[in-house]
Formats: C-alpha cells, structure tokens, sequence
C-alpha cells in the first residue's frame, strides 16, 4: 500500500491499479455470468469479461514492452472478435426468442435426450 | 491333354447358370442344359481315357501326366496349396464311371424327376456334385482332394435334403453331413500330420516311393505307433466316413431319403466309393510303409461287408436293401485293397478292387435306377407292396435281373469276374479271410434274390392303377447301364489299372471262381426256395431266430448306439455343462460389460447437463486450482 | 496529477457500473450500465495513450455492439418485465466464487506485478504505424491474422443472417 501511495504522489497511475480496475471488471462479469438466467445477461457479463482482458493486453503492452505493439493489437483484435461473437450471438438469441418465446437458459433443453 | 480342364469347368458353369438363373426358365431348358453339359464332358472324358490308355505307356508303365496346374495359395516355403490336374490310371478310371453314372442318371431324371418343384436347382445341384466329384478324382494333392471331398459332402448334403419340406429328408442330409464331417475332422488331421512331416502335399511326390521324404517321420511315435500311422489311419477314417465303413455307416441308408436317382448317383456309385478311391490313391504309402494299417482296412473292410449283408436279408424297404448292399460291396473293395500288396500278382487286390468299384458303380447305378422305376410306377419303398411287377414291367425287370446277377456273381456278368479276383486275393492273404468273404458274397446274392423275388414275383400286390413301364428317358439309362454290365467284365481291366500302372494279365483262378459261383448258386436256390412263391418259410425262420432278425432288422442297434453316445453322454456331460458355462460366464461377462458401461453412463450423465453455467463453475473452479498449483507448488 | 485524478474517476466509474450492470433488475438498465463500463474502458486507453483503440473502443463497441444489444433486448423483452436472476442460494455461491476469484487473482497481482514494470511516458502511436504492421508480412506484423478476422467478419455476417432471417 505504501508504494500506491507513493506511485501515486509521484505523478504516474501504478500498474496494479490498472489491473485491479480490470480485475473488478472481470470478477463482476463472472458473478453475472453465474447468476443470471436470460442469455442477454449473459451476453453482457461476456462482453465485460473481454472488456477486462482487452485491457490486461493493453496495459501490459504499455508497461512492460513499451517499444512494441503486441498488446494492442491483440486488444485490437478481441474487439473484432467480440463484435462478431456478439452479432452471431444476437442472431441465435432472436432466433431462439421467435421458436421458444424465452431466452432463458434453463428452459433450453428442447433438444436434450 | 489340356482340353481335361474343361471336364472340370463345364459342370461348374451349369452349376453356377442352373443355379443363379433358377426358375426364370421352364425346367426342361435347365434340364436340357445339364444333360448336355454332362453328354459333352462324358465325351470328353471317354476321349481322355482312349488317348490316355493308348498313348501314355512308358516302359510298360502308364505315366502320371499333369495337363494343368498352378499354385493357388502359398503360405510358405512348403505349405502351399495348388490346383491342378492329375491323369493316371485310376483317376482316368473314375472320370469315366462319373461322368457316365452322371449322365445316366442326368438323363432318368429328365423323366423321374419331371413335374417336381425345384427341378433346376436339381440340375443345378447335379452339376455341383459331378465338379466335384471330378475334382476330387483328378486332384494332385492331397490338400484339393479335401477341398472336392468337402464339396461332394455339401452337394451330397443338398441332394439328400432336397424334399426341404419333408423332415426325415432334413434330419437325414444333417445326419450325413454330419457324420461324414465327424470322419472328415480324422481326414483332416491326418493329412496334416502327414504333410507336417513330409513338407509337402503332393500326391506325386508321396507316392513316389521314395523314402527321403518320410524321413521327417523317423523316431516320432504316439501311443506306441509311428506317426506316419496315426496319419494313415486317421485319413483312413475320412475315408471310412464318405465310404461308410462301420461304424461311421449310419449315414448312408437314412440318405436314401433323397430323390432315388440321386442315390443311384451319389450313394452308390460315386461318392460312397471316394473313400476306396482315397485308399487307393494314396496306396504306396499304406502298403509301402504302413501295412498294418492296410491290414486293419480290410479288417474293417470285411466286418462292415458282412454286417451290412446281415442286415440287408431283413430288410424290406427296396432302398435299404440296396443301400445295406452298397456298404457291403465298399466293404469288398476295402478289403480287396486291404489285403493286396504291390506290383504284379502281389498287386491282385488293388487292380481287383478298382475292377469291382467300376462294375459296383455301373450295376449297383442300374439297381438303383431300376428301383427308382419302380418306386416311379408303385408309388411306394416297402416291398410288400410290390410282387408280381415282371408282367407290367418288363425292361425294369429284365435289367434288374442282370444287375442282380452280376452283384451276386454269376457269370458272365461283370460282378463275377471282379469278385472273383477280390476272392482269389483273399485267399492268397489267408483261407479265413477268403473263405469269410465267400460266405458274405453268397449272402449278397441271398439278398438280391430276395429282393428281385419280392419284387417281380411272389404275391401280387392290389395296385390303385396298374403299374407300367416307365418313360423312355427312364427306360433308355437301364438298358445302357445293363448293356455294359453285361460286357464289362470282359474288358481286361489289368492292362489298365493295377496297383504299379505295369500290364498285368488277369488269369481266372478256377478253383476259386468255381467255389463263388457254386455259394452263390446255393444261395440263389435258398432264396428262390423262400421268396419265390408265396410260403411260411421266412416267418418261421424269422420267429425261430427272433432275436437276431429283430436285431438285424432295427440295423443291430447301431443308430441307438450313436443316440445314446450322443444324447445321453455328449449332451448331458459335455454339452450341457458347455452351454451353462457360455451362457453364465461368457455371456453373463459380455452382458456385465454392457450394463455397468450402462450403469456408469446413467451415473455420470448428470455432468454434461448443458447447464452452461455449471460448465462455467467448473471452468472456473478449474482454472483457479491449476493457477494455484502452477504458482504454489 | 490530472492524470491520477482522471484515472481513479474512470477506475472508480467503471467498478461501480461493472457492478451495477451485473446486479441490475432491469435489462435494458444493465445494458446501459454497461455502455458506461465501455467508455470507461475507453477512457482507460486514451490515458494510456492508445488513441487509436479509444476510436475503435467507441466506434464498435459503444456504437455497434451496443446498438445490436439494445435492439436485441428491444426485441426479446416485454415492457416492465424484470429480467430474472438465479435462486438466491445460487446467488450467493456465484458471488462467493467470484469473491474468491477475486481474492486469489488480487493476491497475485499484488504480490507479484509490483515491482518489475518501468512506467513509460505514452508516446503518441502513428495511425501510418498501425497500418503497416496491420498489413506487413514480417516479423510483429499481422497481415495474416487480419485476413483470418476478415474471413471471420464474413462467416459471421453470413451466419447472423442465416440465422436470424425469417423462414
């Protein structure tokens, strides 16, 4: 705690703090992700999962290899990734929405056993 | 002589056309088409036999020739299998006695068989057996001699069976196939044991007479006698099953329930002889290296002929009776064999027995077909029912006498000349055994004469409708078959077989042959005296030696016997100990597989609920505790 | 100082909305809490001096993506409805999980990143930079995985639309 507070009079922002912001960002996405029933929930809890990895890669890119680009462009990346996994997901979700009337996961076992 | 495949593959390819076209065409196209076939290759193989007696002497000696051969399966640098053809005296021989029994029987079938349903898979089957039975003749080693042997069991097996609808046919052919299969079980470890020791199957290297080639069997001994015994005995057992020595005879009368021509063919004339025809082939080795083994053959050979006579004096079924007879004369060739040595006059017993095995076929065909023409005319086996048919059937009866004539003896039919020399060897290898085969061939012409009695004279039987005389097609093979056994004994038959292949010039032995005819005159008169005309005679005889006719007539117990070997000792301590065992170990385990795989699904079925979010705890929970590890430990 | 400042305002944002978004009743509320939780991130890359991810950062997320959740959830939910959540037990073991999560990955970073980065004062990164090592061949450059996106944009465009057409 005291390199914080030293770090932080001394006029740049720690990297564990980013981290810990991602952290948080992650964590809470898992507790979204294990407590809720409607898929867009859990579409959402996914996107602040990658949100969080995407700023992992960015700060580690910026902190620990500042001469290269990895980092960002694996950031860069995700989002690309994302979008797509998200309109798909979408397009199932609708989909799903029409046939079952429901998005919710626990009633999806239409075609189980 | 390249032509001789073709004797081969002609019957095949009708087998193979009759049997895949099947009623697609009107059944006299099929048996048109066999009986072609047939008439082509009993050319073909009268003209083997004429270019082969005429031009292949060497030294005096017929040659072995070989048209064609070719390695058909190699293993390894000495287990391979070919397929050939091999020509010498005997094979020669037996081509012409199958094709010519074949095509007769080919022809009365066109007119015993008309009408029947399945008449092409008749012909069809017809045809398998005669490929077969030819192949086995001309095979030159001992491997495709089995393969044919097989394939005579299986067409003999379809042929018995081929009433399906009928049981006693079915359990008959399974009877056949199986016993005949029991005995093939000793054929096959026997050749091989043999070809173990020698490195080889060929017939012409086996029976080279050259000694090297069993030297692999020096000093190898089982239960006190040579292996090369064990090995001889144990074919010798093949052939005792397909030629139905005792006590593997069971089968042979039961399969008189196939079609009579088929009996006349297969369970007279040809097949039933493949196991004289093995002995014989394969004779140097017997007499050359195992004699007591040939000794025990003509001990076997002589029980089973006058056992099957025995039996053959009571029965009344005319099929039987001529199946009981079949037995009995296999039973003189075997021991014609059994008791012959080789090369010139030693070698009496080989050349007679391949004499009466060719008359035995050309008679004992005619018998049977002439049976199979009465049978066509009563409607009935039993011989009670019969009597009186010389008025109605004059060809049958006419023919029949001449057969009955020739198998019991009397000159100049065939039969005579051939047991004559059967006679004359059996003297030479002891007085007992001559004078025990005198006897047993005068009870042949007892039963014969009871036979012919009981069925063209004695009482008339009340017909439906008056019996006559069958179709021309039927007719036209009786009168051939009779024509040649008429003559056949004149044919010298030692210029072409005899146990060395060297000429040999048969001489009657007067004293002997006046002997045979003499019993068998007697026992003719015995018979005409009982069965002539109508009298109290034979059931007085009948109840006085109740026991022994009793027994006789249920076949002495034999078929019992084998029930109580098998039901009682096989089934029950073998067999059913057996099926227990599979069915609570092998296949309790089998099925215990499967219901704990079963068990274990249904229980770990729960993890793959699809539940994504119990996947992602697991996830989790997984990825945490590997991190942990990675770092901690 | 500014900077600092800045950060922990968009660090304190983006945990409190984080949080909110996860435990919201309402989905529409969730997504849009959501929506601050990317700018929020957003925010976090122009601090880092990564201008270029900010744009993007915006353009596809807070623009696209959010776009097709808000139609999504416009689509799928009825008015007023609340959007359900799990039994509360199971409430309770996901948040314990997390928490732990949490604990575990915080103990980490703390105990092990702290001392082996150099800060770098952010240097501003040239879009002309970008595209080259977007489409250069060589070695820490990315043509080929750009054409696989590329190929996955394509595959994803056709398979939303098979999917999601009507029939």
């Amino acid at each position: 705690m005291g390199d914080l507070f030293t770090n932080f009079l001394s006029g740049s922002v720690p990297m564990e703090a980013y981290l810990g912001v991602s952290l948080i960002m992650f964590f809470a996405g898992v507790y979204g992700f294990l407590s809720r029933k409607s898929l867009l929930m859990i579409l959402i809890s996914i996107e602040l999962m990658l949100n969080a990895a995407d700023i992992n890669f960015v700060v580690f890119n910026r902190y620990l290899y500042p001469g290269q680009m990895e980092g960002f462009f694996f950031a860069l990346f995700t989002i690309a990734i994302a979008a797509c996994e998200t309109a798909v997901a979408i397009a199932i979700i609708i989909n799903i929405y029409r046939n079952l009337t429901s998005v919710e996961v626990g009633e999806l076992d239409e075609m189980k056993e | 002589m390249q032509y001789t495949l073709l004797i081969l593959l002609l019957p095949l390819l009708s087998f193979i056309v009759l049997g895949l076209v099947d009623s697609k065409w009107k059944p006299k196209v099929a048996g048109t088409i066999g009986t072609v076939v047939l008439t082509i290759i009993t050319v073909l193989s009268y003209f083997t036999a004429f270019e082969y007696f005429t031009t292949a002497r060497l030294d005096g000696v017929y040659q072995k020739i070989i048209p064609f051969h070719m390695e058909w399966l190699r293993f390894t640098e000495y287990l391979h299998i070919d397929l050939g053809i091999l020509l010498d005296p005997i094979s020669v021989m037996m081509l012409v006695v199958i094709t010519t029994i074949s095509l007769m029987v080919n022809i009365y079938s066109l007119g015993y068989m008309k009408n029947e349903k399945g008449f092409e898979r008749y012909y069809a089957f017809l045809s398998l057996f005669t490929f077969s039975m030819l192949g086995l003749v001309v095979a030159t080693n001992i491997f495709q001699m089995y393969i044919f042997w097989e394939l005579v069991g299986v067409s003999s097996y379809l042929l018995i069976g081929f009433y399906y609808t009928k049981p006693s046919a079915v359990a008959a052919a399974k009877k056949a196939f199986i016993v005949t299969r029991f005995a093939d079980l000793g054929f096959l470890i026997g050749i091989l044991i043999l070809s173990f020791y020698t490195k080889t199957f060929d017939f012409g290297i086996l029976t080279s007479a050259n000694p090297a080639v069993f030297s692999g069997f020096a000093g190898v001994t089982f239960l006190g006698f040579s292996a090369l015994s064990w090995a001889m005995a144990l074919i010798f057992i093949g052939g005792a099953g397909k030629s139905a020595m005792f006590p593997l005879q069971i089968w042979l009368p039961d399969a008189m329930e196939g079609p009579t021509p088929v009996s006349a063919l297969i369970h007279a004339a040809t097949m039933v002889v493949a196991g004289v025809f093995l002995v014989a082939r394969l004779f140097p080795i017997y007499v050359d290296y195992t004699p007591h083994v040939l000794h025990g053959i003509a001990y076997v050979g002589a029980f089973t002929s006058l056992f099957a006579a025995a039996i053959a004096c009571v029965q009344t079924d005319i099929k039987r009776v001529l199946a009981f007879s079949t037995i009995s004369q296999i039973g003189f060739m075997m021991v014609s064999l059994g008791v012959s040595g080789n090369g010139g006059h030693e070698g009496l017993g080989y050349m007679a027995s391949m004499f009466h095995l060719f008359n035995h076929a050309m008679f004992k065909g005619l018998l049977f077909l002439g049976a199979g023409s009465l049978i066509h005319a009563v409607h009935s086996n039993e011989m009670s029912h019969m009597g009186g048919l010389r008025k109605y059937m004059p060809v049958t009866h006419i023919t029949f006498l001449i057969a009955c004539l020739a198998i019991a003896g009397i000159p100049p039919f065939s039969g005579f000349f051939s047991k004559d020399e059967i006679m004359a060897a059996c003297y030479e290898f002891s007085p007992y055994m001559g004078a025990f085969m005198t006897f047993t061939a005068g009870l042949t012409a007892f039963y014969m004469f009871r036979l012919y009695y009981g069925i063209f004279w004695g009482k008339e039987h009340k017909h439906e409708h008056t019996p006559h005389e069958s179709p021309i097609a039927m007719a036209f093979p009786l009168v051939f078959l009779a024509t040649i056994t008429v003559f056949a004994g004149f044919i010298p038959f030692g210029h072409f077989v005899t146990s060395d292949r060297a000429n040999y010039d048969i001489e009657l032995d007067n004293m002997v042959a006046g002997i045979s005819v003499l019993v068998a005159i007697i026992f003719i008169a015995l018979a005409t005296f009982m069965y002539r005309k109508e009298s109290d005679i034979p059931k007085k005889l009948a109840k006085s030696f109740s026991g022994l006719y009793k027994a006789a007539s249920r076949r002495f117990y034999i078929d019992e016997v084998y029930m109580f070997i098998t039901k009682k000792i096989v089934f029950n301590s073998i067999s059913r100990p057996l099926a227990w065992f599979d069915r609570n170990v092998i296949d309790a385990t089998m099925n215990g597989f499967a219901s704990s795989t079963q068990w274990t699904s249904q229980k770990i079925k729960g993890v793959q609920s699809g539940q994504v979010q119990q996947y992602a705890y697991v996830f989790l929970l997984g990825t945490l505790l590997i991190t942990a590890l990675i770092l901690f430990i | 100082m500014a900077e600092q400042i800045i950060f922990y305002i968009l660090a304190a944002i983006i945990a409190i909305f984080s949080i909110l978004a996860v435990t919201s009743k309402q989905i529409i509320r969730s997504a849009t809490y959501l929506l601050f939780v990317l700018i929020g991130t957003a925010g976090l890359y122009l601090l880092l001096g990564y201008h270029y991810l900010f744009a993007v950062q915006i353009a596809v997320y807070a623009g696209g993506v959010m776009v097709l959740f808000i139609f999504a959830i416009l689509l799928t939910n009825r008015p007023g409805e609340n959007a359900k959540t799990e039994r509360k037990d199971r409430r309770i073991v996901a948040g314990i999980t997390s928490l732990a999560g949490l604990a575990f990955c915080g103990h980490i970073i703390y105990w092990n990143i702290s001392k082996v980065y150099t800060f770098v004062v952010p240097a501003e990164m040239k879009v002309q930079d970008i595209g080259h090592t977007l489409m250069g061949t060589g070695k820490y450059e990315y043509l080929l995985p750009f054409e696989f996106i590329s190929i996955l944009l394509l595959a994803s465009i056709v398979g939303a639309i098979m999917i999601a057409r009507k029939r």
